[in-house]
This record gives C-alpha cells, structure tokens and sequence, in this order.
C-alpha cells in the first residue's frame, strides 16, 4: 500500500531503471476497485473474458444456424428420452438445467456461512455443490454417449444441417470442462476448508499466501458463472 | 462522506474484508426457488410447442430474469459499487453489436447460397 507516492512523487533519481523499473512503475499502487480485494476483482476480469469465448461460440452457432439451407434438427426431438413408451421433450436438459440451479443455490450459501466462519456447514454446502456438479458433468457424458450412438457427429448427423453437432460439441463441451475444472476446484477448496486453514491462516500449497474464507465466495463467482452460461446455453441451443 | 476517506486505504480495505458479502439467507432461498420457477416456465415454452415470436420473446425474457437475478443477487453484484458493475456489464454489450454484423453477414451468405441452388441445378 504505498500510497504517499501517489501524493508526493519521488524525484526520478529514487526510481529504479531498466526491467526492475517496469515491474515496479507497473505494480505502484493504483486501485480502481475500492472495496473488492484483487483476487475478486481479478476474478471478475476473467469471468468477463470468458463471457467473451462463449459469446463468440454462441454467435458463431447463430451465424451457421442462421445461413444453412437445410432445416436445422429440432431440439425438442433430438434431446428427447423415452420414458414409460411415452418420449418426453428435453427431459434430461431440465434435470441437468435443475441440478445446476441447486447447486448455485447450495455455492451461494457456502458462501454466506464461510463469511459466518462456519466451517462444517460450508464445507458441507460446497461438498453438495461439488456433488451436483458431478452429476451434472455425468449426465453430459449420458447425452454425449447416446447422441454419438445415434449418429451425431461435428461434420453430420440424421436430421438435418450438418453444423448441427459441431455447435454442440463445442458449446456443450465447453461448458461441462468448465463444470469440471469447478469441480476440481470446489473438492480442493472443501479440503482446505475442512482443514481450518482459512481459521489459521495456513499458507497454501502453491502460492505460500494466508488464504481467508473470501476464497469461498471467489470460487462461487466461478461456479455462478457457469450456471449463467448455462442459462443462455439452455435458452439459445435447446429451447430456439 | 467525504471525511471518510481519511482512512488509510489499509484499514478501509481490512474493513471492506470484515464485512465481506453478508446478506440473510432468506434472499438466497427467495432467489433459488424464482430460478426454478422461470426455468420451469422456459421448459414449458417448450412442452407446449408455442411458436413464433410469442416463443422467442418469452425464451430471451425468461433467461434473462435469470440471468439478471444469478448475476445481482448470487454474485453480489447488486450490493458492489458502480465502478466495477460498469466495468464488467457494459464491455459485454459489444457482443450485441458483433451479434448485428453477423446477423447481417449470415443474411448475405443465405442469400448467396439460395442464389446459387437455383443457378447451379
């Protein structure tokens, strides 16, 4: 925090010069974001970017959708399941659209109990979270498996215009890596959780700094995130 | 307000930290089952085969009351200050933009192909 800086400049004599007075002129503090922590604020640049990646798959799916001559497969067909001889449309995207709904809601109380500094019931809460993340990612692989059994490939497929399974390969599978990266994430943050390192101020593992439970609420922006994509996944891909 | 600031940034910033995002859980249950009830309504767009612009107006709308209350209650936008929500809402805007381009490109290679079924058979 080296405010007085920013208030009496030094003379140009105290700057280092060369590659050590690049990263220091660049690291001088300057915040823009008064009450967020960096890690947040850092949090929130890469979710703003990675909006930008979905974005751009979901316009290029829009572009090749939009421009094919051939009818386009009806997703209420294709995603259909048989259940009990009667086909239901898009059953298993409204369970997976649920799953991924509960599980945001358990993140954003792991959330507020971490502030609480509870330490079993967040745990508890994010472990669910990371459970219905789990499922979710395994039934993708359900709905990947019977598609490609089906015919569905990223060049054709039976039904129509063959961009079909390439959007959705992409898009889809996107997604469920970023799913599974939260996964990952979530089981390593409950360890720490469980542990007390966020009570002791334990250093991590990897980066040797004190970690506090805002780490909590930083992996749910990530979590939250991905639930948000698939709400436009969902309404864009599935339902048009 | 202004006398506020005399604060060192440090303690500011151990302050901002203490009061982390605390909000009643109530608000998040409320959010939760809201969430479920638009998703079950887009799902129902669907099952009732609606069509046309009745369908589309009703998908885009539903998923974005969605999308609006993940963003302001689940990740706290709500309750952030203007100088982020600016930073990270408004550059996504660009997207509608890029959006537009590309309706109007994907109109012209429509067109072209259209144009070259009819003169290639």
């Amino acid at each position: 925090m080296a405010e007085p800086t920013l208030m009496h400049p030094e003379p140009s004599t105290f700057r280092s010069a060369g590659w050590r007075g690049v990263t220091a002129d660049w690291s001088s503090d300057q915040r823009a974001f008064k009450n967020v922590s960096w890690l947040k604020a850092m949090m929130w640049i890469f979710l703003l970017s990675d909006t930008f990646i979905f974005s751009c798959f979901l316009l290029s799916y829009m572009t090749v959708r939009m421009s094919t001559t051939t009818p386009w497969p009806i997703p209420a067909k294709v995603f259909a399941l048989e259940i009990g001889g009667t086909e239901v449309p898009l059953i298993l995207i409204a369970i997976m659209t649920f799953i991924l709904i509960s599980s945001s809601g358990t993140m954003a109380m792991a959330v507020n109990f971490g502030y609480r500094k509870d330490r079993k019931k967040t745990a508890a809460l994010m472990l669910a979270t990371a459970a219905f993340g789990a499922s979710f990612v395994g039934m993708q692989a359900f709905e990947w498996t019977k598609l490609i059994r089906e015919g569905v490939r990223p060049w054709g497929n039976p039904w129509g215009a063959e961009q079909f399974g390439s959007a959705f390969f992409m898009i889809t599978g996107f997604h469920g890596t970023h799913v599974t990266i939260g996964v990952i994430f979530l089981l390593l943050m409950t360890r720490k959780v469980l542990r007390g390192d966020f009570d002791q101020e334990r250093r991590g593992f990897f980066t040797s700094r004190r970690g506090n439970y805002e780490i909590v609420e930083i992996l749910g922006l990530y979590w939250h995130f991905v639930d948000l994509v698939w709400v436009f996944i969902f309404a864009l891909f599935y339902l048009w | 307000m202004a006398h506020m600031t005399a604060d060192t940034p440090t303690t500011a910033t151990a302050a901002g930290h203490a009061e982390g995002q605390q909000h009643p859980i109530k608000i998040y249950l409320l959010v939760w089952g809201w969430l479920f009830i638009l998703s079950t309504c887009s799902y129902l767009v669907d099952y009732f085969g609606l069509e046309g612009y009745l369908r589309w107006f009703l998908i885009l709308l539903f998923m974005m009351v969605k999308a609006g209350l993940i963003v302001a209650v689940f990740m706290h936008m709500a309750w952030e200050r203007l100088a982020l929500v600016y930073a990270i809402l408004v550059p996504p805007v660009a997207v509608l933009v890029f959006m537009m381009i590309m309706v109007y490109e994907s109109n012209y290679t429509f067109f072209t192909r259209v144009v070259l079924a009819m003169s290639g058979s």
